[in-house]
């Protein structure tokens, strides 16, 4: 599997096919390690971290069942080749911008992201589809062993796993669950809702946006604290917080159905309107009225539509992918036309050529 | 430095840390724990290291004190406390305990907890000794080669061989 063949596909996660996956789009969690016997990241130096890479990729490359992993030198990778996987979210925004020795291992599903020399040695992440935190947790708790099988992890008895940074000590581990949450932001009840999640110790982070402005409606539920707490208690702290939410969001889209359905379905049916006509489209305005037809697809009120594919729409309208699609860099307006044509293409049935898809 | 709020000199140089971006502020006593206090309500995100950091040190350091634990240097890995402030990341395992008196208000200002409860690999650096020779002995090399001292790093060489040679017990 090679990058060009990515561009093709979903992940597994983007399936929608998880549970509670009209709220849920994925569950997350991400395990941070380093080697014993290096510095961290901020003092290794370049043979030190060609070293780390090298006994890390080793390593994983004898944990994989059938070779299904497949890894990429993130160093070699070009500008875009990297931002195309932070928008996968396969690598953070950080692995992509810093500098050195890295690369990551992927599976096919793209569930499983193995990244060498980001922040930590090794950062490992699993993401399902939907509502799925003690699934995820088994597959990442066993991947963990695998590999500290032949590798010796930094770790304290009393302070546990050790990390660059302090706020990663102890397990290691971020939990994450990110939630669609358009009818709390309509009903203008999503601030109350941050601030009852702060008093619980959970963070709360718009994605594509920054804090209360999150583009598509989008919300990323984590733990703060990663130490004091054992994993599955972290997790449950995040899990029995979700249910609550997916609640609060589904009252909020029940009393606008009742409440003000035609203007309901008025909002949606414009949005699917201009997404499928459109001549040119930036992608704030995309997320905006993504985020609106998917609430309509989960509602009924969009028949003409899928949900894998507004959840795809979501990454393949994001820059790189755009031009990874295209097969040619694209400045802005250009690709504010590219982005449209593709969203035409995709809302209305129309077969394109052998090359998309 | 000058306060960026102000004209007094700036004490407390804090670096916020949002989605992997640094960004520093550079504060008097008064506007840091201004910006500290008023911060928290404010921010929807977590608090950060820096922040808890800040807030730590605002309480009862004098300059003088800061400036002496600003100096202190981890022995293996060589980074001092104020690199460690400044950037918001450890240099090596070891600096967990090199520097643990400071090390442990600041977790529980971040965590609210000071000890690990949780998995544990199944096996560990239980010879953190070995362990901590090996960075320590990389580092002393590395600077043998820039400093030319060949014969040195020569030795050193050897020294990281047979220490890595004698626990092949993987």
């Amino acid at each position: 599997m090679d990058l060009n063949e990515l561009t093709k596909r979903s992940g597994e996660w983007l399936r929608g096919s998880g549970p509670e996956s009209d709220i849920v789009i994925s569950s997350r969690i991400r395990l941070a390690r380093n080697l014993a016997d290096f510095p961290f990241i901020s003092k290794a130096t370049e043979m030190d971290r060609a070293e780390i890479e090298k006994v890390l990729r080793d390593r994983v490359a004898e944990i994989q069942e059938e070779g299904n992993l497949t890894y990429l030198d993130v160093n070699e990778l070009g500008g875009l080749d990297r931002q195309f996987l932070v928008e996968r979210q396969l690598i953070s925004r950080e692995h992509a911008e810093s500098e050195g020795a890295r690369g990551v291992a992927i599976d096919p599903g793209e569930r499983v992201s193995l990244m060498i020399n980001e922040e930590d040695h090794l950062r490992i992440q699993v993401m399902h589809s939907g509502f799925d935190l003690e699934n995820a947790w088994n597959r990442i708790d066993e991947i963990d062993d695998r590999i500290e099988e032949k590798i010796t992890f930094a770790f304290s008895g009393t302070l546990g796993y050790l990390t660059a940074c302090p706020t990663n000590v102890g397990t290691g581990m971020r939990v994450s669950v990110m939630l669609h949450l358009p009818a709390l932001v309509i009903t203008r009840q999503i601030e109350k809702v941050f601030r009852s999640l702060q008093k619980i110790s959970l963070a709360v982070r718009g994605l594509y946006g920054e804090g209360s402005q999150a583009m598509g409606d989008f919300y990323q539920i984590s733990n703060q604290i990663t130490l004091g707490r054992s994993e599955v208690d972290l997790i449950k702290q995040v899990g029995d917080v979700v249910p609550v939410l997916i609640d609060y969001e589904r009252r909020a889209r029940d009393f606008l159905m009742q409440e003000s359905q035609e203007s309901l379905h008025d909002r949606v049916s414009r949005a699917f309107g201009i997404l499928s006509t459109a001549q040119t489209i930036s992608s704030e305005e995309t997320m905006h009225l993504l985020s609106s037809v998917r609430m309509g697809v989960n509602l009924g009120l969009i028949p003409d539509v899928e949900m894998p594919i507004v959840n795809e729409l979501f990454i393949r309208t994001q820059p790189a992918h755009l031009q990874k699609i295209s097969g040619s860099e694209l400045d802005t307006a250009d690709r504010n036309i590219e982005r449209a044509r593709f969203l035409r293409r995709h809302l209305n049935h129309e077969d394109g050529g052998p090359q998309d898809n | 430095m000058k306060c960026q709020e102000c004209n007094k000199p700036a004490t407390f140089h804090i670096t916020e840390l949002v989605s992997g971006q640094a960004q520093e502020l550079h504060f008097c006593e008064d506007h840091a724990r201004e910006y500290l206090t008023h911060g928290e309500e404010e921010q929807v995100s977590a608090p950060s290291l820096a922040g808890a950091l800040a807030h730590q040190l605002a309480v009862g350091q004098t300059a003088e004190e800061l400036a002496r634990l600003d100096q202190k240097a981890c022995p293996v890995c060589g980074i001092t406390f104020y690199e460690f402030r400044s950037q918001g990341r450890f240099g090596c395992p070891h600096d967990y305990e090199c520097f643990i008196e400071e090390l442990k208000p600041l977790l529980m200002s971040i965590h609210g907890e000071g000890e690990h409860v949780g998995k544990c690999p199944a096996h560990s650096a239980s010879d953190s000794v070995r362990q901590t020779d090996l960075i320590r002995l990389r580092r002393e090399m590395k600077e043998a080669v820039s400093d030319e001292d060949y014969e040195l790093a020569s030795k050193l060489r050897d020294d990281i061989r047979k220490i890595e040679g004698g626990s092949d017990s993987l």
